[in-house]
């Protein structure tokens, strides 16, 4: 009775108000969202130069600016064995001299146009692109196609980069973050190729030389391995004539990089504690092998993902950081990769709350197992499937898009399919990637924080095997220091 | 460089009857014709409340953001808890009246939307980006928050946020190398009793010691419609936007007035010196001065100063330190512009073996070079036209921070004005190497600036130190 005296007051109240202000709109009940605006993609326009090399782009014409960028399909899986950063190295020598240029003339140029060339190598391709104001687009690609197809690799210049490269190596020591990336590679892959990070280590940095970095620009950039991707304030036939000259004589037949083999996966739980004395929070790390990007089930794991961590209102995160304040943000996703890349959830905890926020790790992930509701599921979709749109709004977003589509051999009409084959996702399709890639009883589990204080605590959760490295151990590559006999 | 600003207006003009821009290929980048002018078309408005709208249309995606400013930051907070303005942010997520606890974001991601806010000393901001056809969703939540949200407010739901806010400054810089130098050097940089010199994040104590009843006060002092602007950008009809935004916002109700800020202006007279130890393999030098407010003359020369100093590898002291001595790993210099001062800081991480005495040194002499004779043309026009590319990067995306609905708010805000484009842009394009001089000699005084040394702990004598006086001639 009382409730429903207290409901008829705030009625009264709320009419009142509304009298005072006409125009006061109804606020008992959200507005309904109208049917979803379609994408409107402008068409991916495809040619080839003289030399066959395939060209992707899109014209748009908002801004005056325009985004070029060489893919080749060959990134840091494609280093030699016992070269592991060789295509991130060679990706940031592309432009310490090309041409008839050197490092500094380059850099004087490209800045004075306005531009912006990166060069960078991920594990399954190397991208080096340019934007630029369209007016000078022209200029821009004579000096961006030396970059890519001339590099000098000068040795004073691979010098200088080696000094710089492992004083980076040094400067991770002071960054759990970083040291958490290492060590989380390592526990989940060991030995396979992508037990390591793309920029290598201190070994590789030392000991490569020159031939090396000509020996993997000869293998990797070469037409036949390359593919052109732009998008932007150029019609097609201005980019076509500006890449014909810029890019049409390339010549060259290059490798095709060795397919990566199918990774082990996690066997049980281990638990590796990196020591980083009096550390404000601990980095935690979970994670297992996920699955390749080929994979048939990569739109049903974006949807679980999306539920477990992929976005603000997911689980892990409303957990972590809204319910118990251990954390500012707590977040899971699948590496995808050629090859089955990484599955991990993490977050930056408190160092006092460690054990009991690696808890709620494992319940949320466990959770997943359990049937999903029909509402959250909506939500996953329709966040994944409504903002993808946005996506595609700048020279940058468009041309990235298109290298994915390259890197990945996506089909014509994947952009303008996702929405649907997101929307077919059922809660079905939730459990069985829960049971089959979320598995919770076999993950490798990297807390980098401060051993003193968090020990114990991680010890008595009885989660599997602890085992504890000295920092220098992780990035040093050394072996772990303490077992504990008494773990299972 | 060195062109004028009439010349600059004939060319906008004249672009400004062109659909689109040409790619053809240019002689010789300084033959580069004239400046497209930046086109935002708006509307602009205000409630009978006092809220500021600004619409904006741009059909590219079929997204809109909804972005609103509060005129308050940091700056406004007292003394005992700063901190304040950033926790509140936080909690204005945390639900409203007719929005359930945790329904902020489970309502906007079902819809497909984000949404984020920030806050700095001077203003804080909170947009959403959705689709087209979720508008409505979003100046509901927006608009119900602006109104209702001390309804639903609970001591529970400032401890939970207090917690999060406490990771955030764990994160962001307690367990961050270098983390703390900035809180540092805005202390060192203001006097006590000026609003830039506690850090936006706060201190641990007094995010503790607040209360409920200081978000009571905050909301009721600063979060009025007549202390915000809102901005509606993207896919829209501005017609419809413009009744969407009249039917959710006319019934918050006005709040009270708010004193614009006067603060004595700070100046430094004299050079402080401090070293701080920190978990850190390599010492890194900062030095910093207060330098002339966002838009002010002088704002943009100190930028491309910033930019001849540390941008490219021919920047000086890239060059000199990176490129050619090799003595430093990196090197940054930046023009932090704000609202009633900026800040110009030079940071450097010394090379092993390397002390920050060396560094000084060399950084010092860079300096003396420019204020003793000015950049080469070259060098400015580099610079420009990198500032120039920035604002045509400016004008692709609409929502988000940093989005055109985040710049016409941040113009409205600096200069009265949303469409302040091509009047930011052409204070850039009208510099000369005499400007950036002059910049140089009139604020990187050395006898006014903060040299703040962190290095790793136990190695203090790695510290810059001041050098020996000059001896008699």
């Amino acid at each position: 009775m009382r409730r429903r005296e207290l409901v008829a007051a705030v009625l009264v109240s709320a009419a009142s108000a509304a009298a005072l202000l006409a125009q006061a709109p109804d606020r008992s009940r959200a507005p309904a969202p109208g049917p979803p605006p379609a994408l409107k993609l402008p068409a991916i326009q495809k040619f080839e130069l003289s030399n066959r090399v395939p060209v992707l782009f899109i014209e748009t014409h908002k801004v005056p600016l325009v985004e070029v960028a060489v893919v080749l399909r060959s990134g840091a899986a494609a280093d030699p064995k016992g070269k592991p950063g060789l295509a991130n190295l060679t990706a940031v020598m592309l432009d310490r001299g090309a041409g008839s240029r050197s490092a500094l003339e380059l850099s004087d140029e490209i800045d004075h146009l306005g531009a912006e060339i990166g060069a960078s190598a991920d594990w399954d391709e190397t991208a080096v692109a340019v934007g630029v104001p369209s007016e000078r687009l022209g200029p821009a690609l004579a000096i961006f196609s030396d970059i890519v197809r001339k590099p000098t690799f000068p040795a004073e210049e691979l010098e200088r980069v080696r000094k710089e490269m492992l004083t980076t190596f040094l400067q991770w020591r002071d960054e759990p973050e970083a040291i958490a990336r290492v060590a989380f590679a390592r526990a989940i892959y060991g030995d396979h190729a992508y037990g390591r990070v793309t920029e290598g280590n201190e070994a590789f940095v030392r000991s490569v030389s020159r031939e090396d970095l000509e020996r993997f620009h000869r293998a990797a950039f070469a037409p036949g391995n390359a593919t052109i991707v732009a998008a932007g304030d150029v019609t097609a036939a201005n980019l076509k004539t500006l890449l014909e000259a810029s890019f049409g004589s390339w010549s060259g037949t290059g490798e095709k990089p060795p397919a990566v083999p199918e990774a082990q996966q996690v066997k049980g739980r281990s638990i590796w504690i990196v020591d980083v004395p009096d550390a404000a929070q601990s980095e935690i790390r979970v994670g297992r092998v996920g699955a390749a990007r080929s994979t048939p089930d990569f739109f049903p794991m974006l949807v679980a993902n999306t539920m477990l961590g992929g976005s603000f209102a997911s689980r892990l995160n409303m957990n972590l950081r809204e319910a118990h304040g251990y954390a500012y943000g707590a977040s899971s996703g699948f590496d995808f990769r050629l090859s089955a890349g990484p599955f991990y959830a993490a977050a930056a905890v408190q160092t006092d709350k460690t054990s009991p926020a690696l808890a709620e790790f494992f319940k949320e992930l466990e959770g997943m197992r359990k049937p999903v509701g029909e509402d959250e599921l909506t939500r996953a979709r329709n966040y994944l499937a409504l903002r993808y749109p946005r996506g595609f709004e700048t020279t940058g977003q468009l041309a990235t898009r298109l290298e994915a589509k390259v890197v990945y051999d996506l089909p014509d009409d994947y952009f303008t399919s996702y929405t649907d084959r997101i929307a077919k996702v059922t809660a079905a399709d939730v459990a069985r990637i829960a049971a089959r890639y979320i598995d919770p009883s076999s993950a490798a589990v990297v807390v980098v924080g401060d051993r003193r204080k968090i020990e114990a605590g991680i010890r008595a959760l009885n989660l599997g095997p602890v085992r504890v490295f000295t920092v220098d151990q992780i990035l040093g590559g050394g072996k772990p220091r303490a077992q504990d006999p008494k773990s299972k | 460089m060195r062109r004028s600003r009439t010349a600059l207006a004939a060319v906008g003009l004249l672009l400004a009857t062109l659909p689109a821009f040409s790619a053809e290929p240019v002689a010789a980048a300084s033959a580069q014709g004239g400046h497209a002018k930046l086109e935002v078309p708006y509307t602009e408005f205000t409630l009978p409340n006092g809220l500021n709208v600004i619409l904006h249309e741009d059909h590219t995606v079929p997204a809109v953001c909804v972005d609103v400013w509060y005129y308050v930051g940091s700056a406004r907070e007292k003394p005992g808890r700063t901190g304040f303005a950033h926790l509140f942010e936080h909690i204005m997520f945390e639900g409203s009246k007719n929005v359930k606890q945790g329904e902020f974001d489970r309502l906007l991601e079902t819809a497909g939307g984000d949404n984020n806010g920030s806050t700095t000393e001077d203003r804080t901001d909170y947009w959403e980006n959705v689709p087209s056809s979720s508008l409505e969703l979003a100046l509901f939540v927006e608009s119900d928050r602006m109104g209702y949200l001390l309804d639903v407010m609970s001591p529970a739901r400032v401890d939970q946020q207090r917690d999060v806010v406490k990771n955030e400054r764990r994160e962001s810089f307690e367990n961050r190398p270098y983390g703390l130098a900035s809180i540092k050097l805005s202390e060192a940089l203001f006097p006590p009793n000026h609003p830039y010199h506690w850090p936006v994040i706060g201190s641990m104590e007094d995010l503790t010691a607040a209360g409920y009843e200081d978000v009571a006060n905050f909301f009721k002092s600063y979060y009025g419609p007549n202390n915000a602007s809102l901005v509606v950008a993207g896919d829209i009809d501005s017609k419809e936007a413009r009744r969407l935004v009249e039917k959710w916002f006319s019934d918050v109700p006005r709040g009270s007035r708010v004193q614009p800020m006067a603060p004595a202006p700070a100046v430094l007279y004299e050079e402080k010196r401090m070293t701080m130890e920190d978990r850190v393999q390599l010492p890194r030098l900062y030095m910093a001065w207060i330098t002339p407010p966002h838009l002010y003359p002088g704002d943009a020369a100190l930028d491309v100063l910033s930019e001849i100093l540390a941008s490219g590898k021919n920047s000086r002291l890239y060059k000199r330190l990176v490129y050619d001595l090799q003595v430093a790993q990196d090197v940054s210099a930046v023009q932090q512009s704000q609202e009633l001062a900026s800040i110009f800081q030079i940071t450097v991480t010394a090379r092993q073996g390397h002390d920050l005495s060396e560094m000084e040194k060399l950084v010092q002499e860079e300096i003396d070079r420019i204020k003793n004779e000015p950049p080469k043309p070259r060098e400015v026009e580099r610079a420009v036209n990198q500032f120039e590319a920035s604002f045509y990067q400016a004008m692709e995306k609409v929502g988000g921070f940093g989005g055109k609905a985040d710049q016409l708010n941040a113009y409205v805000f600096a200069a009265g004005r949303p469409d302040y484009y091509n009047e930011d842009r052409a204070r850039y394009l009208s510099l000369d190497a005499s400007d950036v001089q002059s910049a140089a000699k009139r604020y990187l005084r050395d006898d006014g600036r903060v040299v703040l040394s962190v290095v790793p702990a136990g190695k203090t004598s790695l510290a810059a130190r001041p050098p020996a006086p000059a001896k008699e001639k």
